[in-house]
């Protein structure tokens, strides 16, 4: 199979090359022939890789050792789960991974493009068929090929990654590519539209549902990521601003800005340039990802092998980076707004400053991740800034975006009056000021939590009159009950009350993270019987005791188990249990380092998160940490808001055509979004 | 004043309070990070670098881990072929920590040679692929 794979790969790259000749020459030329041809090379190409996909799936499945990635990555006690995502478990897999969806979405695109915003695809098919091309010539020449054989067959694989072997590890790395590769596609519709000249607010109608789609996927993607690191790597958080992490967050950023920016350029027909800049921005982000990913760079948990794939990811960055920025100066004087800012009360003047702090957020992240690199450079010594820089840079910034995230939706377009900001603010405003005094009289005293929360109440309350008020309206005009109201003003106006529900997700999550600022900690070396005790920041304590360690043998690994009795103020509130795991192959043989299985209680209150750290060689004594983690819960639960009001506002149809506002104020009629 | 003059005025104020907050992050929290070698060579002209925090990357030196369990107190030898320094950990180890990975210790070297770590992390550069290919 790895023949017909290794076939499949070269296929691939011929007909990627072909395609984006063909495309860039029939789309400036208008010749038919080769611009059909440009389409079908993305859906040959989109085939020759999913056949080779296959070949990859049909080896890890056969355990056919002899290939190198399969011994690299799976073991013949493999839990069949963990074999099938071994396919993106390693660079060279993931390479094949990338290119092949980014084909598939490719293909989407050209078949799902409505017929009005064709005279873009030609471009589009060339620009997917470069991209693609260049993820399979790495996988050729920079000796990533996942097809390539070993000169003897090992007996059995080296296995996963214990710490892969989890089901969100699963999930977080696919959902990230899904939300990497897919920005591909907006940015070779900006291409498009630079290269036609097409560039009203057509080509960013056609690409609404796909910046959606990768926001969204970016959007779980780092939420698994989250959790993942919370319940394997215990440490006992789940954001340590790490390269990797950073990198997933930066096209996020970008892409959040650009979503809340192009509402300006279909209303008012400002801010063309920035809206194209921000797309070409987070694609260039999304490959700098996958590049800090694959190169090494910089030192993060997440590298994989040091390898001359960075190189190429280096040059490619550079070469794309400078061709389409170059494209984008050509066609600046094209790109004139035709409107003006009116008002810093207004709609407009709160996004742009939220675009602002977004991009400020990005860019402080960025400085902050190749800083070590920045020094190096300038002053000779290597200095590194780590969570403490991200926190004190970022933690007013987002609170300056949280709080603009309450406003900018309620004020008017254009130009907002004092009866129209009263008329919005007041009831908002004070739920926010009762919820500060709360805070401080139940005493309270860090700044950024009570800020946090503040502002959160102030934002919710500001969605919660929203809804109430629209749905009051359809009550009154088409004597709805409030149920049926509420239901239909969202299913009528999914782009803005879904965004409203994005919005409560991204309140919850501010809220989550402050709960952070009084997590506690301590360690203890305990014999079976002796207990530790731990004050949580509601004021109770917890007594864990050591009931003792067990030993036994799963699937594919040795478990040394720990297994911990928790109190409450005395009272029983349950049994913790966590783990040390030697996993070992099929001959019994270990492999890997021990790994540990964190044990977590958890309840919308606090999570009690113990994990093992070693056992007195031949006794139950072992060494354990506990810790109280406030509100974790919540990240989870507000991470899941945040994607049911993604997939809201991407649901297809009730969005209507772009619609300028011409009156000073918001045209406000029921059943329609602004 | 027009709107647009406003607006470049609260935009100024943004850019300049992520820059200040950048710069003085970096002030505040920006650490060293050495190899041995060059921490010997730093201090060898500059004895202010003790009792500074900072991180050194180096490679555990194979052999010299001892473990305390009821104390949870490890320490080891780094070194990147040239100088090498004890290192004095109280904590728990990450799980990739063994005698042969390449660490960061951050912590600081106090005057009796020995680097007090705070924290210490494992970096396998094959962290996610078993056979290493050094």
């Amino acid at each position: 199979m790895t023949v017909l794979g290794n076939l499949c790969l070269w296929l691939a790259f011929l007909v990627g090359i072909w395609g984006a000749l063909a495309g860039f020459v029939g789309g400036l030329r208008g010749q038919p022939e080769l611009r059909q041809s440009a389409r079908h090379a993305v859906f040959a190409m989109c085939a020759a890789l999913l056949v080779a996909v296959f070949s990859l799936e049909w080896a890890l499945f056969q355990h056919d050792f002899n290939v190198e990635y399969v011994a690299a990555y799976t073991s013949q006690n493999l839990p069949v789960f963990y074999t099938w995502s071994a396919l993106y478990a390693g660079q060279k897999g993931s390479l094949l991974f990338w290119a092949t969806v980014l084909s598939l979405f490719g293909s989407l695109a050209m078949v799902f493009t409505a017929r009005r915003h064709r005279e873009y695809l030609p471009y589009v098919a060339a620009v997917v068929c470069s991209v693609a091309a260049f993820f399979i010539s790495v996988m050729l020449f920079a000796h990533a090929n996942p097809f390539r054989r070993l000169p003897y067959t090992p007996l059995d694989g080296s296995g996963l990654n214990p710490q892969l072997q989890n089901p969100g590890m699963v999930f977080h790395p696919p959902m990230l590519y899904l939300g990497y590769i897919s920005i591909t596609i907006p940015f070779a519709f900006a291409m498009a539209a630079l290269l036609s000249k097409r560039l009203d607010v057509d080509w960013l109608v056609a690409i609404r549902k796909w910046t959606l789609l990768s926001w969204l996927f970016l959007s779980i993607g780092i939420c698994l990521g989250m959790w993942w690191a919370y319940v394997e790597l215990g440490w006992g958080g789940y954001w340590a601003w790490d390269p990797v992490e950073n990198a997933s967050l930066l096209p996020w950023l970008t892409m959040t800005a650009f979503l809340h920016s192009v509402m300006i350029q279909e209303k008012r027909g400002m801010l063309k340039k920035w809206n194209l800049a921000l797309i070409i921005g987070s694609w260039l982000l999304s490959i700098f990802g996958t590049f800090i990913t694959r190169s090494g760079v910089i030192s993060s948990v997440h590298s994989f092998t040091q390898s001359n794939v960075g190189y190429f990811f280096l040059f490619f960055l550079i070469a794309a980076g400078t061709a389409s920025f170059a494209l984008y100066a050509t066609r600046l004087p094209l790109l004139d707004a035709e409107a003006r800012l009116e008002s810093m009360v207004s709609r407009e003047a709160s996004f742009l400053f939220n675009n602002l702090l977004l991009v400020g957020i990005a860019f402080s992240v960025l400085w902050g991740t190749l800083f070590p690199i920045l020094s190096e450079l300038v002053q000779g010594t290597k200095v590194t800034v780590g969570p403490p820089f991200f926190n004190q840079v970022n933690i007013p910034l987002g609170l300056a975006l949280l709080g603009l995230t309450g406003v900018g939706p309620l004020v008017a377009w254009r130009r907002a009056s004092l009866p129209n900001l009263r008329r919005q603010f007041a009831v908002p405003a004070t739920v926010g000021a009762f919820t500060l005094l709360v805070l401080l009289v139940g005493g309270m005293r860090d700044f950024s939590a009570l800020m946090a929360i503040g502002l959160g109440a102030f934002v919710l309350a500001t969605v919660v009159q929203e809804f109430a008020r629209g749905a009051g309206a359809r009550h009154r005009q088409y004597g709805e009950g409030y149920a049926l109201a509420l239901g239909r003003l969202l299913a009528r106006n999914r782009r803005r009350y879904g965004g409203y529900i994005v919005h409560t997700g991204i309140v919850i999550l501010f809220i989550a993270f402050a709960g952070m600022a009084f997590k506690t900690e301590t360690e203890a070396t305990l014999r079976p019987g002796e207990s530790v005790s731990l004050k949580s920041p509601y004021g109770w304590t917890y007594t864990f005791t050591h009931l003792g360690i067990s030993q036994y043998d799963a699937l594919n690994r040795q478990v040394t188990a720990a297994t911990v009795e928790v109190y409450r103020n005395g009272k029983k509130t349950g049994i913790l249990t966590t783990e040390k795991r030697q996993h070992v192959d099929a001959l019994g043989r270990p492999t890997f380092q021990p790994s540990t299985e964190v044990g977590i209680i958890s309840d919308v209150r606090e999570d009690l998160y113990g994990v093992l750290a070693g056992v007195v060689g031949g006794t139950e004594q072992a060494v354990f940490r506990f810790t109280i983690n406030p509100l974790v819960w919540w990240v989870w639960y507000g991470g899941m808001i945040v994607a049911l009001g993604g997939v809201i506002v991407m649901w297809p149809g009730g969005t209507p055509a772009v619609r300028r506002t011409q009156a000073g104020y918001a045209v406000k009629l029921v059943g329609e979004g602004t | 004043m027009n709107a647009g003059t406003k607006f470049a005025i609260g935009a100024a104020l943004i850019v300049g309070s992520v820059g200040y907050l950048m710069a003085s992050g970096v002030k505040a929290t920006g650490q060293y990070f050495l190899t041995p070698s060059e921490l010997s060579q730093k201090i060898a002209v500059d004895p202010s670098f003790y009792d500074v925090g900072m991180k050194v990357g180096a490679r555990v030196v194979p052999g010299s881990v001892t473990r305390d369990v009821a104390t949870r107190t490890l320490t080891f030898q780094v070194t990147d072929g040239g100088a090498r320094y004890p290192v004095v950990y109280r904590g728990v180890p990450p799980d990739t920590f063994n005698d042969s990975v390449e660490v960061v210790v951050e912590g600081r070297l106090r005057k009796d040679g020995v680097i007090h770590a705070t924290n210490v992390l494992a970096k396998c550069g094959s962290r996610y692929e078993a056979v290493p290919k050094a």
